[in-house]
């Protein structure tokens, strides 16, 4: 079957060991994470993961049902590129001095829509937002011409086109549905 | 103000908070303490020391499968944590509510290589439910409460709580309030009342209607709502390993055990039945071998409790999310009354040929060497068919799953996803301890009981009466079958010189018997069932016996080798 990109993406409680717990369920399947990011969502205490990995539709599926049905995820679900606007940044370090031998960052700052963070004796370096393409071409262009002493690219971080995150609903409507249970449960 | 109490004592008196009151388990230095604790208890909880830690997790499962409780087995840190594992596994795979409780290094020595310290949390993550560290007294009754709320709603499953010696030894204030609810855990999903009528219409236009059950239906209590519903319209069912005891064996839509060595019938009709309605099962390749050639020709519809399983191995139709305990209902009420006599009796083709190439020569043999057939089938007989039937694995557990037959629920305590060779004797004792009123019978194979056979420590000490049936045949059977079948007759170390397994049952003071000839069968049962002592039946059966039906691995279910 046919593999393509897939974003997951992952609400937990912000304990010990949920990374483990998530990526134990890749390694079960054989499957290699692409990239990853995780951080503080808007709700406190929930974290929020993004994963991305090149696999098929049917894999995708069970993998996260299987991230879903933890105990401390409170949601995952997953989307294609069409669904997200979705974002990477990528450092780059440079030479000062073969950055000053090219006479000008004009052009890259124009063509490439980068931002300048730091000039010094030692290093120059660029910061580029972007999709995987855009800052892998900087990275290509830059080594031809100035030469890249480092580069680091981040997880993507991604947001849904259709619809606000309704993550707090989904809270809501969950504890709705217990306390209607309990309460059935307890006659 | 509230009682200060060590964190020892505040284990203790959550464990008696929710409702525990037996415990399997083996003490140790870094869990001393809660043994400390559990001594001035020893009124209102029966502890149960193991021989092994491994026994200690089986015996908790066995206690849990016939009761319907949480098993709860305590254990020390290190290697006591990692003899633990092969249980806490085995109840992930078949569902099995299970608090494990180990000790663990003090706090300061964490991540520091200490004494007796592993990684117990990241060892048991892939193999729990939930597992949780606790590293302060104050977080013991939340840690505890969460523990059984999520090891028994739900789809149950094994819970580890790795309990560090220093929040043992801390003061804490008790007070203790169980859990109710999860927000990031919803154990029971609503029923939709759109797939219920999708499936309800499938099963009213369906001519060929099949259920297939399994642990699902008892692990709801829904066994009479199952009746019900298969009833209702007259739809023939079949039971997965797990799902054995959830109908009784002669209840006539009941149609005999699929799988692997399952009935030629019910595998046959998987591939015949125009919708397939599996209940509460997962479709484990023991039971579809093939899945290219899997009930292709049917519309299926699949209830289970858990998302991750619709889907997961056999594309769904019609799938139901839910506990069987509502959705059974609800399709009920939705599908129409119907008579399937034509369908149902196909079966009976089907069943007569596995009589005549398998069933007549396996049971109703009247000489040559004995069978492990005709022992099961002597001993559910003698039991009236009410007895708990416990097994070890390999050919003693297949024949004993084909020939024992029940009345009852929950009569059934087998390693189904994990195929534990040694469980058998601990689950045994176990299941006794659960199910004290009831008759409980053991099939081991002389390689099973050998694993876990220190476990007759415990049943002379506990003197539980666990009847015993070892099915002697001097080898690995079922790995002897598999080498004669598919290597050639190459018989690579699955040959055993066994010990006077008599005399072992004896030394622990546990009458025994060895069995050679048929005509010292009958009686040797009539000695074994006469009273409710442990016992130990020793029966020499042919060394080359064979488990059949087969369906060979990963082969299509229709293709049964008799
Ligand atoms: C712990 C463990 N080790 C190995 C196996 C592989 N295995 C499956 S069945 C079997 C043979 C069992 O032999 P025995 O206990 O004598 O029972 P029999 O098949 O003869 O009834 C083996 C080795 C297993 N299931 N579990």
């Amino acid at each position: 079957m046919e593999t393509k990109l897939y974003t997951i993406t992952v609400f937990s409680e912000n304990t010990v060991g949920v990374l483990n717990q998530i990526t134990i369920i890749f390694t079960r399947r054989g499957l290699n994470i692409e990239t990853l990011s995780v951080s503080p969502s808007a709700l406190p205490g929930i974290h929020k993961f993004t994963i991305t990995l090149f696999t098929t539709p049917d894999m995708v599926e069970k993998v996260v049902n299987q991230i879903d049905k933890r105990v401390d995820i409170l949601k995952a679900y997953y989307n294609t590129d069409e669904d997200l606007v979705f974002q990477e940044l990528a450092l780059y370090k440079l030479a000062t001095e073969k950055v000053l031998e090219l006479g000008s960052v004009e052009y890259f700052i124009r063509k490439y829509n980068i931002r300048v963070l730091e000039i010094s004796n030692d290093c120059t370096v660029f910061l580029k937002a972007g999709h995987y393409a855009e800052t892998q071409s900087l990275f290509e262009e830059l080594s031809e011409k100035v030469g890249v002493l480092q580069f680091i690219r981040s997880g993507r971080i991604a947001i849904t086109r259709s619809k606000v995150e309704r993550l707090s609903d989904m809270l809501e409507e969950m504890q709705k549905i217990q306390e209607k249970q309990n309460g059935n449960r307890k006659v | 103000m509230k009682k200060e109490v060590t964190g020892a004592q505040a284990l203790m008196l959550s464990l008696i908070e929710e409702g525990v009151d037996t415990i399997f388990g083996y003490p140790g230095g870094a869990i001393i303490p809660v043994y400390d604790a559990l001594y001035d208890f020893r009124d209102k909880v029966n502890h149960i020391l193991a021989r092994h830690e491994q026994g200690a997790t089986h015996a908790a499962q066995g206690y849990a499968r016939v009761s319907g409780k949480v098993g709860v087995s305590l254990v020390t840190s290190g290697p006591a944590a990692t003899n633990a594992i092969t249980g806490i596994a085995d109840a992930l795979l078949d569902s099995t509510p299970l608090v494990v409780i180990a000790g663990q290094v003090g706090t300061s020595l964490l991540g520091t290589d200490a004494f007796q310290e592993i990684d117990v949390v990241g060892i048991t993550q892939p193999i729990t439910k939930w597992s949780y560290q606790i590293r302060h007294a104050k977080d013991i009754t939340w840690a505890v409460a969460r523990a059984f709320y999520i090891a028994r709603n739900g789809r149950p499953g094994p819970v580890m709580l790795d309990f560090t010696k220093s929040a043992q030894n801390e003061m804490v204030e008790f007070d203790y309030k169980p859990c109710t609810f999860i927000r990031s855990y919803l154990p029971y999903p609503e029923i939709r009342e759109n797939q219920i009528d999708k499936a309800a219409q499938l099963i009213n236009e369906a001519k060929k209607p099949y259920a297939l059950v399994g642990q699902g239906v008892i692990l709801a209590n829904a066994e009479k709502e199952l009746i019900d519903f298969l009833e209702k319209a007259d739809i023939p069912a079949a039971s997965t390993l797990l799902g054995l005891s959830a109908m009784p064996s002669d209840f006539r839509l009941n149609k005999g055990f699929l799988g692997m060595h399952g009935n030629v019938a019910p595998n046959m009709k998987t591939n015949e039945c125009d919708v397939l309605i599996a209940i509460g099962m997962r479709f484990d390749d023991r039971v579809t071998g093939d899945l290219n050639t899997y009930a292709k020709q049917a519309k299926i519809i699949h209830m289970d409790i858990d998302q991750s399983e619709i889907g997961k191995n056999v594309p769904v139709d019609a799938p139901i999310l839910g506990s069987v305990k509502e959705s059974l209902p609800a399709l009920t009420a939705k599908i129409n009354s119907a008579k399937h006599t034509d369908w149902i009796d196909s079966f009976g083709e089907y069943d007569k040929q596995e009589y005549d190439a398998v069933i007549r020569n396996e049971v109703y043999r009247t000489e040559g060497e004995l069978t492990m057939g005709e022992v099961v089938n002597k001993i559910t007989e003698a039991t009236k068919n009410k007895a708990v039937v416990v097994t070890d694995v390999g050919q003693n557990q297949m024949i004993a799953a084909r020939y024992f037959k029940y009345t009852e629920t929950r009569s059934v305590v087998t390693s189904g996803g994990l195929g534990t060779m040694g469980f058998g004797i601990p689950a045994a004792l176990g299941a006794k301890v659960g199910a004290p009123d009831r008759t409980v019978c053991l099939f081991a194979g002389d390689g099973g009981f050998q694993m876990t056979m220190q476990e007759l420590g415990t049943i002379m000490q506990e003197n539980l009466g666990v009847k015993i049936i070892l099915l002697d045949n001097r080898f690995l059977g079922m790995v002897r079958q598999w080498q004669e079948l598919f290597f050639d007759e190459r018989y690579s170390f699955t040959h055993m010189k066994n010990p006077d397994f008599v005399a072992i049952a004896k030394s622990y003071n546990i009458d025994s018997r060895l069995v050679t000839k048929r005509e010292e069968l009958d009686d040797a049962i009539a000695d074994m069932l006469k009273d409710d002592k442990p016992y130990v039946l020793v029966v020499e059966v042919e060394q080359k016996g064979m488990v059949y039906p087969m369906v060979p691995a990963g082969s299509c279910v229709t293709n049964i080798i008799m």
